[in-house]
């Protein structure tokens, strides 16, 4: 989309706690076609950061390549970003965390990111359960190589030309279920209430979330036909549990009436509520989870939400014993042993 | 062949090799490593070189121990007392047998084929009987056997059985009734040679004073050491052969040192990841963050890596690459040694890319490369390749003991921290501000005004996404002046001279050393004086450059088939090609003198000129 970036004016907007608007947790101008699905969620991403009170600095940003990836630059730019290469995000992710846990990780990614070429890293990073949101932003087709299937396009899909896709897709949920992730979701780019909450419930999870949002490429694949275009997804959308996250102590206590809603209080902070929508659908149990995405395919719909969490499992940091202070703070002499310890090492080599 | 050991002429103290062919998996490694040590506790310099398969259990196996009383620390190529314990290999390991050599056999079967020889003596000892007699279990028998013949093979050398006790000792700790059994096993040897060979052989082991000082040890364990010493906090890596000890010896370290007693907290992240391609991402994450990290791999590891080198390459990212080569190409043969990366190092990657390499030569420079190479990584801001080999990895060597400066800090390079980045107006990550073509960095979390965003698109000095042509090339040829001016910080090539005018000289790498030098005392005896540059780095320094051109000819030494080393000099130092004589050896062998001293000989009778 080629315009002029929008001045940059916000005395009239509001301030969150650090006395920010929406308008610093924005990043350059977006190169995306114009009613993209990513800028939506790129868009839900300045609101959840911004409502979370976070600060920019306090987020590290991470992509691959592909329409997706290069999103990491279109929302703060007061944050770090790598876009590294193609497929390979979780593993820059995963240095990256190691070294320094007090950071959120975002990492974004798209069908071909994650379910190609670099499906065995996004398995892997599941398998660590690296604490990172991880968005998977998924339109089913590769946009910069003008419209060739991804792994994720459905059986029968057609493309711009009409050819059915005749390959199964890879659904990322299950996967990560399978794979054993504690936080999952699918959401879709046009549906900002439902995305804004999932992110902020995502960045306080600690461990593994994976957010797959639906977000139709209007330039290759919203077409009729399409399984993935807005059309499709407006009305085969099926939110399976509503999600609220209260961010902060005095909304928990004070704002909210008790709405029958499962509560669950993040490690990070803030309280997560659910409400299931029609059924007796459980989020905490993963394999109706499984069930319920591999099964309910068949009819169509698209079933939304926080479809899986659990909170008490421990993530890459635990896992590996990592101290309390970032080991990329940590002084050099507590990192040598010094000429003493060499010298005595050494009589084992004598 | 003669039954019984004869008197020979000349009696060999403290300068041969003793073979030990075996089968894969027996647990000769141990019976191999305490002879060795026991060698050099007397005070008797040793090259130890094992030969191993690429296998679990079952195929064979050899494991060389050069006595040098002159501390040569090659391989000899030779071979004067072969223990052939090995059925599948005895008509191989015969023929191995230096002239005049000597042949421990296990005598519990009969071996025809030994009549081959006559011209060596063959020495029998039950082995095999005595320990199926000794020792009830199965797998027992098998082990004991090879301590066994650690003290036939001490028996008739003269290895002082006591220092071997020690060593078991030291090996076994409390329990005592496995320093039993093994000092039974190496009695029964022992006492078999003595009762039945009571003269000693010509080859002799005599307590001398030249180990004082030194250590053995191997190379990817030093390289750990320095890794630890360095203070790299982040490692990550895919199991591969030769590197995997480095990492092995990195975690064993750390969890000495760097291991909270209180809290068991870890001072240190090693991940063990799912291939090579997300072990270098983890390493780049971690180095973009402000650790130092490294991955150890080898040639396959690299050439998977290698979209990933060039994105920290062109975003500027601090990495270390241990690249403990192999012989390839492909799987190659993954437990022989070779120097045959270093063309796929120094540029690796698509595009235009050019790295810094490290050649350490001996494990003691491993240690202290290994530091070094951090330190060039972050000053550089960008990836480091150690260059070893599977020789100098896993092989152990007689080093002098390590030593460390406790003054020693890390350079970090150009981090700017909170401060500096409140006090600057705005910061632009490419912008060489200093004119060294060493842009500034920071680390994320530290301060919004420091953000920036790495990309391996094409950017601008700010750091910003361009497709400008001059945008694109100042930062390219920034790249190259900063390749450039690693040439003065890289180690200084070592320069041995031979003392007399020279108009040929060697120049080589890393594990060649021991060869170049012991072949030069070889030539020099025959009046052939070379003089000797030992590349440690690379981009190569003015140094080199000179040497080269002072030179009528020069011999480029190096273990692979296609003269990397020599491509490397003929394209990046303004040395003339023709004046350049490749002598190559890419058997997957330790490198020995053998191969240069025939390689230069043959150059030299084909010119018709000796000197």
């Amino acid at each position: 989309m080629t315009s002029m970036p929008k001045p940059f004016i916000d005395k009239h907007l509001p301030k969150n706690r650090l006395g920010l608007s929406v308008r610093n947790y924005e990043g350059v101008m977006s190169t995306l076609c114009a009613g993209c699905g990513h800028d939506s969620v790129t868009a839900a991403l300045v609101q959840a950061f911004w409502e979370l009170d976070l600060a920019p600095e306090s987020a590290a940003k991470v992509s691959g390549i592909g329409c997706s990836s290069k999103t990491t630059a279109y929302f703060m730019g007061q944050s770090h970003g790598i876009n590294c290469v193609h497929g390979r995000m979780p593993s820059v992710a995963t240095g990256a965390n190691a070294v320094n846990g007090k950071l959120h990780y975002i990492g974004i990614s798209g069908d071909g990111d994650s379910l190609s070429i670099g499906f065995g890293q996004f398995a892997h990073a599941i398998r660590r359960n690296l604490n990172m949101l991880y968005v998977l932003e998924n339109n089913g087709v590769y946009g910069l190589t003008k419209g060739q299937f991804s792994a994720s396009a459905d059986y029968g899909s057609k493309s711009k030309k009409g050819v059915p896709n005749e390959q199964t897709p890879i659904d990322p949920c299950v996967q990560a279920l399978t794979l054993g992730a504690g936080f999952v979701a699918r959401a879709f780019s046009g549906d900002k209430s439902q995305l804004v909450p999932l992110i902020k419930a995502g960045l306080m999870h600690k461990g593994f979330a994976l957010i797959d949002v639906i977000s139709p490429c209007v330039t290759f694949n919203d077409h009729a036909g399409s399984t993935k275009s807005y059309a499709h997804t407006y009305k085969y959308y099926h939110p399976l549990v509503h999600t609220d996250f209260v961010a902060h102590a005095e909304e928990i206590t004070g704002e909210y009436a008790d709405d029958g809603a499962m509560r669950v209080t993040m490690h990070d902070g803030g309280e997560l509520r659910l409400r299931k929508t029609d059924s007796d659908y459980d989020p905490r149990d993963r394999a109706q989870a499984i069930e319920t995405l591999m099964l309910g395919g068949s009819d169509g719909e698209i079933r939304t939400g926080l479809l899986y969490l659990n909170e008490d499992m421990a993530d890459m940091h635990a896992a590996n014993r990592l101290p309390e202070a970032p080991l990329n703070t940590l002084p050099y002499d507590q990192l040598n042993p010094g000429a003493g310890a060499l010298a005595a090492l050494q009589k084992r080599y004598r | 062949m003669k039954d019984v050991v004869e008197t020979p002429g000349e009696v060999r103290v403290n300068d041969f090799v003793i073979k030990i062919g075996n089968v894969n998996g027996t647990g000769s490694a141990s019976a191999n490593g305490l002879l060795m040590k026991a060698i050099f506790r007397m005070g008797v310099p040793v090259v130890g070189k094992n030969l191993f398969p690429s296998n679990i259990q079952g195929l064979p196996t050899w494991y060389e121990i050069r006595i040098t009383r002159d501390s040569y620390f090659a391989r000899s190529g030779t071979a004067d007392f072969v223990v052939a314990m090995n059925a599948e290999t005895y008509a191989r390991d015969l023929a191995e047998v230096s002239p005049g050599g000597f042949l421990l056999y296990d005598s519990t079967w009969p071996r025809p084929d030994l009549h081959g020889r006559s011209d060596i003596t063959a020495i029998g000892v039950p082995l095999a009987r005595m320990c199926n007699e000794q020792f009830d279990n199965a797998r027992t028998r098998v082990l004991m056997k090879n301590m066994a013949y650690v003290g036939a093979v001490a028996g008739l050398t003269g290895i002082d059985v006591e220092v071997i006790r020690g060593l078991v000792t030291e090996m076994f700790g409390t329990k005592a009734h496995l320093i039993d059994a093994n000092m039974k096993a190496i009695e029964l040897g022992l006492n078999y040679v003595r009762e039945h060979y009571p003269d000693p052989l010509p080859l002799r082991v005599e307590p001398m004073d030249g180990t004082a000082g030194h250590i053995l040890i191997d190379g990817n364990t030093a390289a750990a050491l320095g890794c630890v010493y360095a203070g790299a906090t982040f490692g990550a890596w895919y199991p591969i052969t030769p590197s995997t000890s480095l990492m092995d010896g990195f975690k064993s370290f750390c969890e000495k040192f760097r291991v909270d007693r209180d809290t068991g907290e870890k001072r240190f992240c090693i991940i063990q990841a799912e291939d090579e391609l997300a072990s270098i991402g983890m390493a780049i994450g971690a180095g973009w963050n402000g650790a130092r990290a490294f991955t150890p791999t080898s040639g396959p590891g690299i050439s998977l890596m290698s979209e990933f080198i060039g994105f920290a390459y062109y975003g500027e990212v601090p990495v270390v690459l241990f690249d403990v080569q192999r012989a390839g190409p492909s799987t190659g043969l993954p437990t022989r040694t070779q120097q045959c990366d270093l063309t796929l190092a120094a540029y690796a990657s698509h595009g235009d890319t050019k790295h810094i390499l490290l050649f350490p030569a001996n494990p003691k420079e491993c240690f202290e490369m290994a530091v070094q190479s951090f330190d060039l990584a972050e000053r550089f801001q960008t990836p480091v390749f150690f260059m070893t080999d599977l020789d100098i990895g896993m092989n152990d060597w007689m080093i002098p003991e390590l030593t460390w400066d406790d003054s020693y800090r890390p350079d970090r390079g150009k981090v700017l921290g909170k401060d500096e980045l409140e006090a600057i107006e705005k910061f632009y990550r490419y912008e060489d501000r200093d004119g060294d073509a060493i842009p500034y960095r920071t680390l994320p979390g530290v301060h919004p005004k420091g953000a920036y965003f790495t990309r391996g698109s094409g950017h601008n000095w700010k750091g910003g996404y361009t497709e400008d042509s001059d945008e694109y090339k100042e930062v390219l040829d920034r790249l190259t002046q900063k390749w450039k001016n690693a040439a003065a910080a890289v180690p200084a090539p070592v320069v041995i001279k031979c003392g007399r005018p020279a108009r040929r000289a060697i120049v080589s790498v890393g594990g060649c050393d021991g060869a170049v030098r012991e072949a030069m005392d070889r030539m020099a005896a025959d009046g052939v004086h070379l003089d000797y540059l030992r590349v440690r780095g690379f981009p190569f320094s003015q140094e080199v450059d000179d040497f080269i051109a002072a030179y009528d000819e020069v011999f480029v030494v190096e273990q692979n088939r296609d003269a990397q080393l020599r491509t490397l000099l003929i394209n990046e130092t303004s040395a003339d090609k023709t004046r350049l004589i490749p002598v190559l050896d890419y058997a997957g062998m330790a490198a020995n003198p053998k191969f240069i001293v025939e390689g230069i000989t043959a150059h030299l009778e084909t010119v018709g000129d000796a000197a």
